[in-house]
């Protein structure tokens, strides 16, 4: 295995677009160390991200928004007071992801390039409408998050793609993330939800709703955000939002939880991450 | 095989070592620092808690080459000399232990939690510890000793 420490995502990029053999990049590490300690992936090439310029910094950009490096920790974003006051929900999904070690080291980019159907950070930032900055061998480009996982492990990049930072539309009201695990730490989503919405008095104006967990990659369910907007979240709409939340569901069936109970389950969290959101958006 | 400086308890250190080796196999087999102990390999355990930059850190999910130019504090370099830290005058009060495997990172966990937030909850405390497994005590005597480390370490500070 050869360490590779870039200064700049290009040569990274160069890197691995010149590979023959496995490559994986490096940020944290909580996921790539733990496939090769298992001898699930032995990289031959392994590109250590840290030492980017840039790669550890939550910037505000000019029209408000927030742009995140790829190797900002879980908790990075948690010290960081101005990002939680506009994405509490993206900044509290990231924060359930491991123990207080792993939070000292994971990161949200990892946690999308790994590509897991439970990934927690995932369905808060697809319900933010966050987008990834991906830089190629041909250049610099930009992709919806929902965009880039297709599977289970599998993402739309391209042979020697890496993403250098994700990017967040200026907080534009609440947002929320509300997982399901049989404890109370320490676990893998069984169903999460994310809900990001903005209103105008008490009508909902837009609304976005992920659901995570329930399908083979995390989804964006549009028909959940229909269901919400122009609504005062009465009790009718609700009712639509699970049912839309539910029937986008199509699950695994295991020991952690049932086809039918994540179907179920989905519904009730898209409900209460609704409310939270809603209630952020109106503060 | 790449060449790493770091300053590890204060004092500071160069080795050799294999891309693929973690930290924890650095300080274990190379360095003799045999205090961090591998449990899962995995980071679910927490028995290979250092600390880095004032957090604790999985050293069995960090590779020894990341090590360059970091400053490393492991059980050994908690207590002052032969003054033992008052977090391990405590654990040893309360019997806070028993085998013994998951102390070394329960402590310095524990020391980083302290440093970040002097007067914790209980229910802080274990959910700060909530990567730290031990299966011998229960828990109970360990969030105790903890919880009266940090009481005197308010009256003292």
């Amino acid at each position: 295995m050869r360490y590779h420490t870039p200064d700049s995502f290009e040569d990274a990029s160069a890197i691995a677009a010149a590979a023959s053999g496995t490559t994986r990049f490096l940020a944290g590490g909580t996921d790539v160390l733990v496939q090769l300690r298992s001898d699930l992936v032995e990289p031959d090439d392994l590109i250590d991200v840290k030492h980017i310029p840039g790669v550890k910094d939550i910037a505000q950009t000019a029209d408000g928004g927030w742009r995140i490096g790829a190797a900002v920790s879980g908790a990075e974003m948690m010290a960081h007071a101005g990002l939680r006051a506009a994405w509490p929900g993206v900044v509290e999904a990231t924060d359930l992801i491991g123990s207080t070690q792993i939070q000292t080291r994971c990161t949200m980019v990892g946690n999308l390039c790994n590509g897991s159907p439970a990934a927690d950070s995932v369905p808060a930032l697809v319900a933010a409408g966050a987008t990834a900055t991906i830089v190629g061998p041909n250049g610099t480009r930009e992709a919806a998050v929902e965009d880039i996982p297709t599977g289970p492990g599998r993402l739309s990049l391209a042979k020697g793609e890496v993403v250098s930072a994700l990017n967040l539309p200026a907080g534009h009201g609440g947002d929320a993330y509300l997982r399901f695990i049989p404890r109370t730490e320490m676990d893998i989503a069984v169903v999460g939800c994310g809900v990001s919405l903005a209103r105008d008095g008490d009508v909902i104006t837009s609304a976005r709703v992920s659901l995570g967990a329930v399908a083979p990659t995390v989804l964006l369910v549009a028909d959940a955000a229909t269901a919400l907007i122009g609504s005062r979240l009465e009790e009718a709409p609700l009712a639509q939002l699970a049912a839309a939340a539910s029937a986008a569901c199509n699950p695994i069936d295991d020991k952690r939880g049932t086809i039918k109970f994540r179907t179920h389950v989905a519904g009730v969290l898209a409900q209460r991450a609704a409310k939270i959101a809603y209630d952020r958006a109106g503060a | 095989m790449i060449q790493v400086s770091t300053t590890i308890n204060g004092d500071e250190h160069q080795f050799v070592c294999d891309p693929r080796e973690t930290l924890l196999d650095v300080l274990r087999d190379r360095l003799g620092l045999t205090g961090a102990k591998e449990g899962c390999g995995t980071g679910d355990c927490g028995a290979c808690t250092v600390e880095i930059g004032g957090r604790p850190v999985c050293s069995c999910l960090m590779l020894g080459a990341e090590a360059e130019g970091k400053e490393i504090t492991t059980v050994e370099g908690i207590a002052d000399g032969e003054d033992l830290h008052p977090l391990q005058v405590n654990f040893i009060k309360h019997a806070a232990l028993q085998c013994g495997i998951c102390t070394p990172g329960i402590l310095v966990a524990t020391k980083a939690l302290l440093e970040e937030n002097p007067n914790p909850t209980e229910t802080e405390v274990r959910y700060w510890l909530a990567g730290n497994l031990c299966r011998c005590t229960g828990y109970d005597k360990i969030i105790r000793a903890v919880m009266e480390t940090a009481a005197e370490m308010r009256e003292n500070a």
